[in-house]
């Protein structure tokens, strides 16, 4: 049961991958590139991160992986933004 | 073909391909991306050889830091100079060096395909090492870093040391004893100061964690040391932190105090336990952890200090 | 192929596109880069040994490991050095570039 959930996480989380990466090469301009990379990384990284918890061995290495989707998620809004204003100030 | 060969088969395509792109990347911005990519990336393949404390140093120094390096230099570089850059070779020396490149990774190829099936190993000598002085240690590379090979570790503390002051030395002579010039020259984004903010306090308990668990796990004084120093790195770009002055005590003090407190404990070896560098026996995991302690601080402190460069003399 | 022979082989070839690198690219920065290059794939052909080393009963061989974590830092260190001398070696001619001609340009006389 909890290796079909796994199965099922991990292949909607790699989707999601495929789905950002096919926009990061596809995409026309930088800002839209942008856009298709946050969401998937986001939700990616966090379907995988959901479907290993119930294979890890300890309740603390379950935590280090949330953490690391937390992380993720911080820095990866961040350099979203300021990547995203470096581009406005280039245009103007 | 199994599943985990075809991965190591497509990682070793993506390495490769990443750093032919380095190589031949249009401008200096897009290449030093290519390296951090490269970098994180070689990471993975550290993990595939059974080294994750390697690959740990390999994404924090050789992608991360370094990453932040390179990008600061071509700023200032830019800032500074006309760019007048030196004109590209011929086509006869890029041949000439394209062959000399095959031959020379032709060899080296040859060689790994040749290696002697039982090489010789010190992997037994070690071993002894982590069950002898350095016991208690359930990580046998900080067993080596810190007892059968710490000479080297104490001397390359030393190499680090040398190293800033040759960043600093080659300032100009008025700007001695100033603070390096800020990472950032212009105002921060509310983002990276949020980033920072956030990052920050968390990088440094996770940083304090590795070099925690160090000790039987992977992880260790540099890889703790190296995202300590990240952590700074991203605090002095959202202006949270300035460089402090090279000439103040307190920063001359964590630089050194690694090396220092290493070769002290490592004298005091030659008393309390016969040799240099030797632990007291039912002492050994304290004292190491100890020393790592201080080797922490001095790596969280030279890193940043390598990358910010030389003081900056303010009067331009 | 094993991993670790697939490893070398990679380490092979990044010394061999890093010496490239370092010979046709002319920006000081971008040799920089390459020298690095070829440094981490000296580091993976030194570390495949460490993974030969399961005689003892390892799944790796540790001394060669420690070495390449040490190297990996020294190798920082003295590109933050380099980086230090080519930033000041721009600021003081204001170029940016390695080659001793652009500093003899005929009738500068050498300065």
């Amino acid at each position: 049961m909890s290796d079909l959930f796994s199965l099922v996480a991990i292949c909607a989380g790699v989707f999601f991958f495929f789905a950002g990466t096919v926009g990061l090469l596809r995409f026309p301009d930088s800002l839209t590139r942008l856009h298709a990379l946050s969401k998937a990384d986001n939700l990616g990284l966090g379907l995988v991160v959901l479907g290993l918890i119930p294979r890890a061995d300890t309740p603390l290495a379950a935590l280090k992986l949330v953490v690391v989707w937390a992380l993720a998620l911080v820095s990866g809004a961040s350099t979203a933004q300021l990547i995203g204003r470096a581009l406005r100030r280039g245009r103007k | 073909m199994s599943v985990l060969a075809a991965l190591d088969l497509g990682l070793a395509l993506l390495v490769v391909g990443v750093a032919a792109w380095t190589v031949s990347a249009r401008n200096l911005f897009a290449a030093v991306v290519g390296y951090v990519a490269y970098g994180l990336l070689l990471a993975l393949v550290w993990v595939r050889l059974y080294a994750p404390d390697v690959a740990l140093t390999e994404a924090a120094v050789g992608g991360g830091v370094t990453g932040v390096l390179l990008v600061t230099a071509g700023k200032r570089l830019d800032a500074l100079a006309s760019a007048e850059i030196g004109a590209p070779p011929g086509r006869g020396l890029k041949i000439f060096a394209g062959a000399l490149a095959a031959l020379v990774a032709g060899a080296l190829a040859w060689v790994v395909l040749t290696l002697p099936s039982t090489p010789p190993s010190l992997a037994p000598a070690a071993a002894e090492a982590a069950s002898g002085p350095g016991a208690g240690l359930g990580n046998p590379i900080t067993a080596v870093l810190i007892s059968y090979r710490s000479f080297d570790t104490m001397l390359e503390k030393v190499v680090l040391i040398l190293a800033v002051l040759g960043v600093w030395s080659v300032g100009a002579d008025a700007a001695w004893g100033r603070a390096p010039a800020p990472l950032r020259k212009p105002e921060p984004d509310g983002a990276m100061i949020l980033l920072a903010q956030v990052l920050a306090p968390v990088g440094l308990l996770i940083g304090l964690h590795i070099f925690w668990v160090g000790a039987d796990a992977p992880g260790g004084a540099f890889q703790g040391g190296a995202l300590l120093a990240a952590m700074g790195m991203v605090a002095m770009m959202a202006r949270l932190m300035a460089p402090p002055r090279i000439d103040s005590r307190k920063l001359r003090l964590a630089l050194v105090a690694g090396p220092a407190v290493f070769l002290v404990v490592g004298v005091a070896g030659l008393m309390l336990a016969g040799h240099l560098f030797a632990y007291p026996q039912n002492f050994a995991k304290p004292l190491i952890l100890f020393i790592e302690a201080f080797m922490v601080v001095s790596i969280a402190v030279a890193l940043p200090m390598l990358v910010s460069g030389p003081p900056d003399g303010g009067a331009k | 192929m094993t991993p670790s022979v697939l490893a070398g082989l990679v380490g092979a070839a990044l010394v061999g596109l890093g010496l490239y690198g370092l010979i046709s690219n002319p920006h000081p920065l971008r040799k920089l880069l390459a020298f690095n290059l070829v440094g981490s794939g000296v580091f993976l052909v030194f570390g495949i040994v460490a993974r030969r080393g399961a005689a003892a009963g390892f799944a790796f061989d540790p001394v060669p490991q420690a070495m390449v974590i040490t190297g990996i830092v020294v190798a920082f260190a003295a590109s933050a050095l380099a980086v230090a001398l080519i930033l000041r070696l721009a600021a003081a001619s204001g170029k940016v570039t390695l080659d001793p001609r652009a500093w003899t340009k005929p009738g500068e006389g050498g300065q």
